[in-house]
């Protein structure tokens, strides 16, 4: 019956848990098979920490909240961008930024980052360019930045593709010595498709350094939890790989910090891959493109803007005065002129040449694209 | 042939250290058709090995490998067995190349056994050749001999794009006292017998057929083996078209929109003034393969090319009676 309320309540449940239940890692994480059923958390809603958790370094918790309020501002000037019709399309990942930026931040420098369409904060929070970020929804090239310098992996529009691709990835390294880890965000909607369950069963058997995070928003656009799983939680999918498995509140930046750290800290020491479920929220629509009033009421969305994760921090930090008004308006500062130069540098109409279309499909063009790269060219000189 | 893809992929393994081959079954059985046998025992098992039976699994982390600098060559069992990694080879493994501007550089192998003519049962026979070699990106080839299987191995592994290996499973035991060497162009056709009056255009499993209907046939054959499907060699097959004035080619697969299809389409628009009929096809019938004791009847034949050959409009005048 407790199984059958998750399942059904969890979004209620959650809310209860904010008040009393929720469980707390008091010392540092343990990985078992078996996920809590309650989802852990380091900082309640309030901002206030749970007793005796063990929280991030301060500097790493000040990284958080600058990299998730630069985030945002990103976010909604991208949101902005598409009814400017200099996006395409975007995906915003609103409410979501504990995710986004908390396992990245985790991340060192020689690991990688297999990110899906709706981790752009999570990509600048890597260091690419936002620009670079934005090209694939933007229309101008398929992928703007090198995919080498800061080891993020092409943008995963396709679902749970990528975590195949993390898993080899993350192997071959292994075979070749390296000291690296492969970080790879699924959605909820994701964990249905089968290369989900393929690449969790290669990583357990291959003890692969992976770390799977599923950010579960609720919804696979419109399809609520309640169609897509019948597990009692989506966490619980690692136990049939021999994955050890974590549910964390996906709202908490510490926490999800906390799991992605110790998750890439038991891969590097060679205990294999973990799967971490977080429970966070989309708080706008799929796309700008969606209307999500067909699927979902507003008082849901209201609850969990109260469970906001960048209010949540600042409250952490201000209660331990380790944030002031100054600094505050520091990182808005910094934020804003974020968006600003993102607005300058989109507005600008990208140069764009039909010959690069027959470029990069083989190593060398072969004769039949060459003659059509000639065809496209005179027919452009006409 | 068969252990001559076992020797490409040993030269292979000791020539390049990032060489990996892996697959389903390959490493202590040495793959059903065992054309991996002794590679494990010979270069470890972290470098051939057995992976869990997942398809998608197994081209999808091959790619993560290939980003990683590794050269992975995978085995799919069975032709219609690589289906479930349709979406990794159609989405990820032949555009990463394009969707990255060259960054992201994926020289993967998939190894298909393919093709009728063994006696399998239902989902053992597929020609699937049609459904890779639309999507731009990959590399598709085919071997017809077993020389050229593993001059045509070294050449796949050794290239930089993803490359599917079709391997003609009837040829498995062919045999040869030909020279294993390496060095072909890997996407040249060959001539593999000269002939004045009719190009006959063949390629995996149907080049020994191809080959044994030019003795057969009353008229001089040319026999060309295409080795790449993807890209097609136009130069080669049209010069030979123009010397001869006529021109078949055969597949197993299915007619309708099969890769003959492509190959008529190429050579009239290029050869148009030489030709002296249309080019014809002989195919398999557009039929799901059928069961094994009913095979002979789909596969073409030499009787059936030999009368394809006999319609191209040899006698200008005459009307063929029965088309």
């Amino acid at each position: 019956m407790i199984l059958d309320e998750i399942l059904e309540h969890w979004l209620a449940r959650l809310d209860n848990q904010a008040m009393s239940t929720v469980a707390t890692p008091r010392q540092k994480l343990t990985r078992n098979l078996l996920p809590s059923t309650e989802p852990l958390q380091l900082l309640a809603p309030s901002g206030e920490a749970g007793p005796g958790a063990h929280l991030p370094p301060d500097d790493i918790l000040l990284d958080l909240y600058r990299r998730m309020v630069v985030g945002r501002r990103f976010d909604a000037q991208a949101t902005a961008l598409t009814k400017q019709g200099r996006l395409a399309v975007y995906p915003s990942s609103h409410g979501q930024e504990a995710c986004e930026v908390g396992a990245v931040v985790a991340l060192r420098e020689q690991d990688w980052l297999f990110p899906t369409y709706r981790d752009c904060v999570a990509i600048i929070a890597r260091g690419v360019d936002p620009v670079e970020t934005l090209s694939l929804l933007r229309g101008d090239q398929h992928l703007g930045y090198d995919p080498y310098e800061h080891r993020v992996a092409p943008q995963c529009t396709p679902l749970a593709t990528n975590a195949l691709h993390a898993v080899g990835l993350a192997h071959a390294a292994r075979l070749k010595g390296e000291d690296t880890v492969a970080l790879v965000f699924v959605g909820d909607g994701a964990t249905s498709e089968g290369d989900t369950h393929e690449a969790l069963n290669f990583a357990g058997v291959w003890k692969a350094p992976v770390v799977f995070l599923v950010q579960n928003n609720g919804y696979a656009i419109s399809v609520p939890m309640s169609k897509q799983n019948a597990a009692p939680s989506l966490a619980h999918k690692g136990v049939g790989y021999g994955i050890p498995s974590m549910l964390i509140d996906g709202n908490d930046p510490a926490m999800v910090y906390t799991a992605v750290h110790e998750a890439a800290a038991a891969a590097r020491a060679g205990e294999g891959p973990t799967l971490i479920e977080a429970r966070t929220y989309r708080i706008e629509a799929h796309t700008n493109a969606d209307d999500a009033t067909r699927y979902r009421g507003q008082d849901e969305v209201l609850h969990w803007l109260a469970r906001d994760p960048i209010d949540r921090l600042e409250r952490h930090l201000s209660a331990r005065d380790l944030l002031d008004a100054a600094g505050r308006q520091r990182i808005a500062d910094e934020a804003e002129a974020v968006a600003s130069s993102l607005r300058e540098r989109m507005n600008t109409d990208p140069v764009l040449a039909p010959a690069a279309l027959f470029e990069h499909v083989y190593a060398t063009p072969t004769p039949a694209l060459r003659r059509q790269a000639a065809a496209l060219a005179s027919e452009l000189a006409l | 042939m068969a252990r001559a893809l076992n020797r490409a992929l040993a030269d292979a393994l000791a020539a390049d250290e990032r060489v990996l081959v892996f697959g389903e079954d390959v490493g202590t059985l040495g793959g059903v058709f065992r054309v991996t046998d002794g590679l494990a025992a010979s270069f470890g098992e972290a470098r051939v090995f057995d992976t869990p039976l997942a398809e998608a699994g197994i081209v999808g982390t091959a790619i993560g490998m290939a980003m990683n600098g590794l050269r992975p060559v995978v085995e799919m069992q069975f032709d219609a067995f690589a289906y479930p990694a349709f979406e990794q080879i159609t989405s990820h493994l032949a555009k990463l190349r394009n969707r990255t501007r060259g960054r992201i550089e994926l020289p993967v192998v998939i190894r298909i056994p393919y093709g009728g003519g063994i006696g399998g049962v239902e989902h053992h026979s597929d020609s699937s050749e049609a459904y890779y070699v639309h999507t731009a990106g990959l590399r598709v080839v085919t071997p017809g001999t077993p020389a050229d299987a593993y001059d045509l191995l070294r050449a796949a592994i050794d290239c930089p794009d993803p490359v599917i290996f079709f391997e003609p499973k009837r040829r498995y035991w062919a045999k040869s006292s030909d020279p294993l060497t390496s060095g072909t162009p890997i996407d040249r056709a060959l001539v593999r017998r000269p002939g004045r009056d009719v190009t006959l255009i063949a390629y995996g499993p149907m080049v020994a057929t191809a080959l044994e209907t030019a003795e057969a046939a009353e008229v001089d054959v040319e026999v060309i083996d295409l080795r790449s499907l993807a890209p097609f060699d136009d130069e080669t097959v049209c010069a030979s078209v123009r010397r001869t004035g006529r021109a078949v080619v055969v597949h197993e697969a299915p007619g309708f929109l099969g890769y003959g299809a492509e190959v008529a389409a190429r050579v009239t628009e290029q050869c148009f003034h030489y030709l002296h009929a249309p080019v014809a096809r002989v195919t398999g019938f557009d039929i799901p393969y059928p069961p094994p004791m009913l095979e002979e009847h789909h596969l073409p034949s030499v009787d059936r090319i030999l009368d394809a050959i006999e319609r191209l409009q040899w006698d200008d005048t005459a009307v063929l009676p029965d088309a």
